[in-house]
């Protein structure tokens, strides 16, 4: 533990509103603790801000524990920044050193715009889970008992595996085309893995594919950056799973 | 068929499927090719072969041409609809080599590069096949295509330009051959077995065509 | 006014189903004229928008985050508890609800704490009917696990982040709704008042955190399912934007707050490093199952490990101070969550702190890494294995059980635990006080309802683990939908509520005044300033260990500071554009109000009970000294208190507790 802390140059992104053009902005923070979460060092400017009456720099973020998937920073030109396996509000100062200058962006894909500053609207991830992300049943507490299906634990294990997805949107923000497939992979694959999920099955994936098309996510061209980026670690098998599952909805018609 | 090719990932198994099929043509090709090193008389046969065969002729050249064109053409609809799904503003600081390879960033690149190659190929030997046969419609002379080869490996730009061009196939290879089987649904791309083997093919098959052109400008 | 609980006639495990029965129903044809406000989307808010939505109300969901799905129900990481008995190790709807109850420390509704057990199966089948991939064994059967200190294994998860999938599974159901249009989702909404209209609650006041727009929003009934108010610490394990407002404003119209002084403070959490500390994180409690809890016995030792001058793996065994085992040799390091929590800072008060800031303690796991390395030996039959040996065979184990939980303290700690023992230290982690609610969950105000954390009623003075998100969906998917039901079965004549009224105006008023406030005010200290100093205040003076003067001091002091923040609060930005700043100055407003009332019910509770550890209501003498001392004589109720103004003019209504069908005992862990 030393008692002296970083100094450090912060480039970001700054745009009032959806409207506003934006630019980057030079900020300096002293004496930044490597304890520090990335988060807290911006609380730290944030402070300072607000203290000197300028506007803090709007981000989103709520948990602080890396599982509501709120936070979204392009730090040094990686999404959730230079660590891997962690959301932003995971990730501490000891990765930096003294003196460095960190580049803080917005995720960015035309389907995530800004809202303001480091905030964008992810809106469209939610309007694909709508198309389909769901099994058509009701809440009325009348279901056959929970035991009564038994789900071989290796397929309940990786449904699981699909599921810890938080839609932080990691995964489209750091895609070179923007493509959305990893979330929407993980979304599918989830319920294509349970029996529960077979009903509605060929018309989730055609529907969700014709949602995340229409929100203008890119094409996946394979690079498997999704995967190293993604806090949550979704496997790219998701991606190929969801393009089997979409070849065998359109194959039955 | 259209309908399929207006969704994102029909476009990724067309363009995977293309893929494949000229990933197969690449091996029938070098086949051939490569008996010119050590049978200038069985290399004739096999070129004669697929120069006069109607069904290679008239069912799988097309076909063969088509898949070239179509590949290039959804490339290029791809990248352009990538690029406007990415938005006008790009980010200032982008570290895309800490979760990728250089080759599946720039495919398009070393497919442009590998287009380029291509067409200097086509007018190279596609173009004088196509004239002699079916414009001037020249005297078949089986034993016509060594000679042919040979001489076309004679200028050493020309050598040089296809070594350039079979590196950027290499590249293209390693990552399109896992990245094609991946899109097919096939989990390929994380797999040491579909990895391996797609270095391996991707190594061998340019690296066949290169020996190819270098052994004929040396021993002509 | 008098409280009335509603709690139906007949035997305890009739009263649900029979009450049912009797209770007034909507026609299908009905509910489509009907509107539901429902604020918040967590487990409660969440399945209860997708379950009234189903049935047929129109249904307007509101969140302040960016989706449902976002909401703090999703950090739970153990499981949730059923009375399914798959283990057939004994469980039943009538041990979950003793289990409950006691564990509440007598301090919770009986007949609402028999309905939850009774519903929780319920629970189960609905998630696994949704596709939320619970763990399961190999035969394909849902697995469970043990937890918090119960003598069965009724506790259902998925991998450690059980609420996460639950509220996922939730979120999906309403997903469904949403694509139906049966549910209007209003994202990065926060409801700013609850709108009364001839006494009944029929709307609310929602400000669009994205434009600063005012919106009015009306609708035949108004539930808030916003969960708790863990944040007037300032520090806690709940989320950063996690806040009472809509509680409290609903407080303010005539709800009654229920048992504010309710805390859980959980022992394991990941100790503070600094001043800049944001939010503390939790440690899954199963830790202490291998885990041994110590601090050095000398106070040369804790200096020289504060200056870096020793470690402590350097302190022999008999250096080396487990007081839980010494304390209580019968539970040991597995003592319920608040008396190890009061235990350690008992250490850390009188100076044993590890850390700079003098508030940690070891959570060791040598001797457990030695032990099942020792049976790992003999499974594999090696003879004489080396120290080395042993100790890798049993880190394997501990890996395995708890590999996550290790890596996430490497990774916010930056120390491996596998070398040294943890740090940990108690943390605000759940307030089981709420707004006070009725059988129906109605709360006093006709026609505003209450679910989840949001409200008191189930957990009494303390809540086991694994029952929070039971709770929630318990509330959300299965009792709501029928209670709300016998009170809008009144509406089906009403029609739309207009928003063009009088009582629109004058609560749309109040609120854009309030915001044209904070913005116009140009103070010269950040609402972090305060809310630090409140939570200062709150976890010396009201945190786990309490005394009539601290809690005088704490109500004077807390007045202080709010009068403080009216004055100087600095708010930079518009009132029209997303301010962040500004959202957080309406909640720690709310929070210095809530604050002082919390504070003012600790005072008034001159007992220990659960969570509550009054100083002055202790065992003075027998085995049992110091520990906590409840009072069942003069302390069996439930306090509920009126607001009328200021937080210390609130008038306290009892409601008493009666227990028929448990028996009233002492808890005991020496």
């Amino acid at each position: 533990m030393s008692g002296k802390g970083m100094n450090l140059t912060l480039q970001i992104w700054r745009q009032k509103d959806a409207n506003d053009k934006g630019k980057m902005v030079d900020y300096k923070v002293t004496d930044i603790s490597e304890h520090m979460s990335f988060l807290e060092m911006m609380d730290v400017l944030n402070e300072q801000l607000v203290n000197s009456g300028e506007e803090p720099v709007a981000f989103d973020h709520d948990c602080r524990e890396g599982i509501c998937g709120m936070c979204s920073m392009y730090i040094n030109g990686e999404a959730h920044g230079p660590d891997r396996g962690i959301t932003t509000c995971q990730l501490h100062m000891r990765m930096f050193n003294d003196g460095d200058t960190i580049t803080i962006e917005p995720f960015r894909a035309a389907a995530f715009p800004v809202i303001k500053d480091l905030v964008v609207d992810r809106m469209a991830f939610e309007r694909i889970q709508q198309a389909g992300g769901f099994i058509s049943v009701n809440t009325s507490g009348n279901t056959q008992d929970a035991n009564s299906l038994p789900i071989s634990k290796h397929a309940a294990d990786e449904a699981m595996d699909a599921a810890t997805c938080i839609g932080c949107g990691a995964c489209v923000a750091t895609c070179k085309n923007s493509s959305a497939m990893l979330f929407v992979g993980a979304k599918v694959s989830q319920y294509a893995l349970l029996p529960q999920g077979q009903v509605e099955a060929a018309d989730r994936v055609k529907n969700m594919v014709a949602q995340m098309d229409l929100e203008g996510f890119g094409n996946c061209t394979n690079t498997g950056a999704c995967e190293i980026e993604c806090p949550k670690g979704i496997s790219l098998d998701n991606i190929a799973r969801m393009n089997r599952e979409f070849m065998a909805a359109n194959i039955k018609g | 068929m259209s309908g399929i090719l207006n969704s994102s990932i029909g476009r990724k198994i067309a363009m995977a499927l293309s893929a494949l099929f000229l990933i197969f043509f690449l091996i029938i090709h070098l086949a051939v090719n490569i008996t010119s090193l050590f049978s200038a008389d069985l290399f004739n046969e096999l070129s004669h072969f697929m120069g006069t065969n109607p069904l290679v002729q008239f069912a799988l050249q097309p076909v063969l041409v088509l898949g070239v064109i179509f590949h290039f053409i959804m490339g290029f609809v791809l990248e352009i609809k990538n690029k406007k799904a990415v938005g006008n503003i790009s980010y200032k600081r982008n570290n895309g080599a800490a979760n990728s390879s250089w080759m599946s960033r720039n495919m398009i690149y070393s497919g442009i590069a590998i287009l380029a190659f291509l067409i200097l190929h086509f007018i190279d030997f596609w173009v004088p096949e196509m004239n002699h046969k079916y414009i001037e419609v020249l005297p078949e002379d089986p034993t016509r295509y060594f000679g042919e080869l040979q001489h076309k490996f004679v200028p050493i730009w020309r050598v040089a330009a296809y070594v350039v061009a079979f590196i950027f196939l290499s590249l293209h290879l390693m990552h399109g051959f896992t990245s094609s089987l991946q899109s097919m649904g096939v989990s390929a791309i994380r797999k040491k077995f579909y990895k391996n083997f797609g270095l391996v093919y991707s190594i061998v098959i340019p690296l066949g065509f290169i020996i190819i052109a270098l052994f004929h400008h040396f021993n002509h | 006014m008098t409280l009335d609980s509603k709690v139906p006639e007949g035997p305890i495990k009739d009263k649900w189903t029979s009450y049912k029965d009797k209770i007034n129903l909507v026609n299908p044809a009905n509910k489509r004229h009907i509107d539901v406000i429902v604020v918040g989307t967590g487990l409660a808010g969440g399945s209860a928008a997708a379950t009234l939505a189903e049935l047929g109300y129109n249904v307007k969901a509101f969140a302040y985050q960016d989706s449902p799905r976002r909401a703090h129900s999703i950090a739970a990481q153990g499981g949730i508890n059923a009375a399914k008995n798959y283990q057939g190790d004994g469980d039943s709807t009538y041990r979950l609800f003793y289990d409950t109850v006691k564990g509440g420390d007598y301090r919770s509704r009986e007949a609402n704490v028999y309905r939850l057990a009774e519903v929780s199966s319920n629970i189960i089948d609905q998630c696994v009917a949704q596709g939320v991939p619970f763990a399961r064994d190999y035969g394909g059967l849902l697995d469970n696990r043990s937890f918090g200190g119960v003598l069965v294994s009724r506790t259902f998860y998925a991998k450690g982040q059980t609420g996460q999938q639950l509220l996922l599974g939730a979120y999906s159901a309403m997903n469904r709704q949403i694509a139906r249009g049966k549910i209007e989702m209003f994202n990065r909404h926060e409801m700013l008042d609850v709108v009364i209209v001839d006494g009944k609650a029929r709307g609310i006041i929602a400000r669009n955190l994205i434009t600063g727009e005012i919106e009015r929003h009306s609708a035949h009934a108004v539930v808030v399912g916003s969960g708790g108010y863990g944040n007037v610490y300032f520090l806690s394990t709940n989320a950063m934007g996690s806040n009472a407002t809509a509680s409290w404003k609903i407080h303010k119209k005539g709800a009654f707050f229920a048992n504010p002084c309710y805390t859980q403070i959980h022992p394991t959490c990941i100790p503070r490093s600094g001043d800049y500390q944001s939010k503390l994180t939790l440690m899954s409690e199963s830790l202490r199952n291998d885990g041994r809890i110590w601090v050095p016995k000398n106070m040369e030792d804790v200096l020289a490990i504060r200056e870096g001058r020793k470690k402590p793996t350097d302190l022999s065994e008999d250096e080396r101070d487990y007081y839980l085992e010494r304390r209580y040799p019968a539970f040991g390091n597995l003592v319920p969550r608040d008396v190890a929590s009061r235990a350690a800072k008992e250490r850390c008060d009188a100076g044993y702190g590890v850390n700079q800031t003098g508030e940690a303690v070891y959570l060791d796991f040598a001797s457990a890494f030695e032990r099942y390395g020792k049976e790992q030996a003999k499974i594999h039959n090696i003879k004489n294995p080396s120290k080395e040996k042993i100790i890798e065979l049993g880190q394997a184990i501990v890996e395995a059980k708890y590999g996550n939980l290790f890596q996430m303290y490497e990774k916010i700690v930056d120390q491996n635990p596998y070398e040294t023992p943890m740090m940990i230290y108690p943390a605000v982690h759940y307030t089981m006080g709420g707004v006070w609610v009725d059988y129906n969950l109605m709360t006093t105000i006709p026609g505003c309802y209450c679910i989840g954390e949001a409200n008191f009623s189930d957990h009494g003075a303390n809540r086991l683990g694994a029952s929070a998100l039971m709770q929630g969906l318990a509330d959300g998917y299965f009792v709501l939908p029928y209670t709300i039901g016998d009170y809008l079965a009144d509406d089906i004549r009403t029609g739309k509520i207009p928003t063009d009224t009088k009582e629109f105006d004058e609560a749309e008023k109040e609120v854009v005044d309030r915001i044209n406030f904070f913005v116009n005010n140009k103070g010269t200290k950040s609402v972090d300033y305060f809310h630090k100093k409140l939570g200062k205040v709150m976890w010396d003076k009201a945190g786990m260990s309490r005394n009539a003067q601290g809690l005088t001091e704490a109500m004077a002091e807390i007045k202080a500071i709010r009068e403080e923040f009216w004055k100087d609060v600095s708010v930079p930005g518009e009132a029209n554009e997303m301010n962040p700043e500004l959202e957080k100055a309406g909640r720690v407003a709310d929070f210095l109000e809530l604050g002082e009332l919390f504070a003012k019910d600790a005072l008034v509770r001159a007992e220990s009970c659960g969570g509550h550890f009054r100083e002055e209501s202790a065992e003075l003498d027998g085995p049992q000294k110091g520990e906590a001392k409840r009072n069942d004589k003069d302390f069996a109720f439930v306090s509920a208190w009126e607001y009328k103004g200021e937080p210390a003019d609130a008038v306290l209504h009892k409601e008493e507790l009666e227990f028929k069908d448990i028996e009233l005992k002492q808890r005991s862990y020496k």
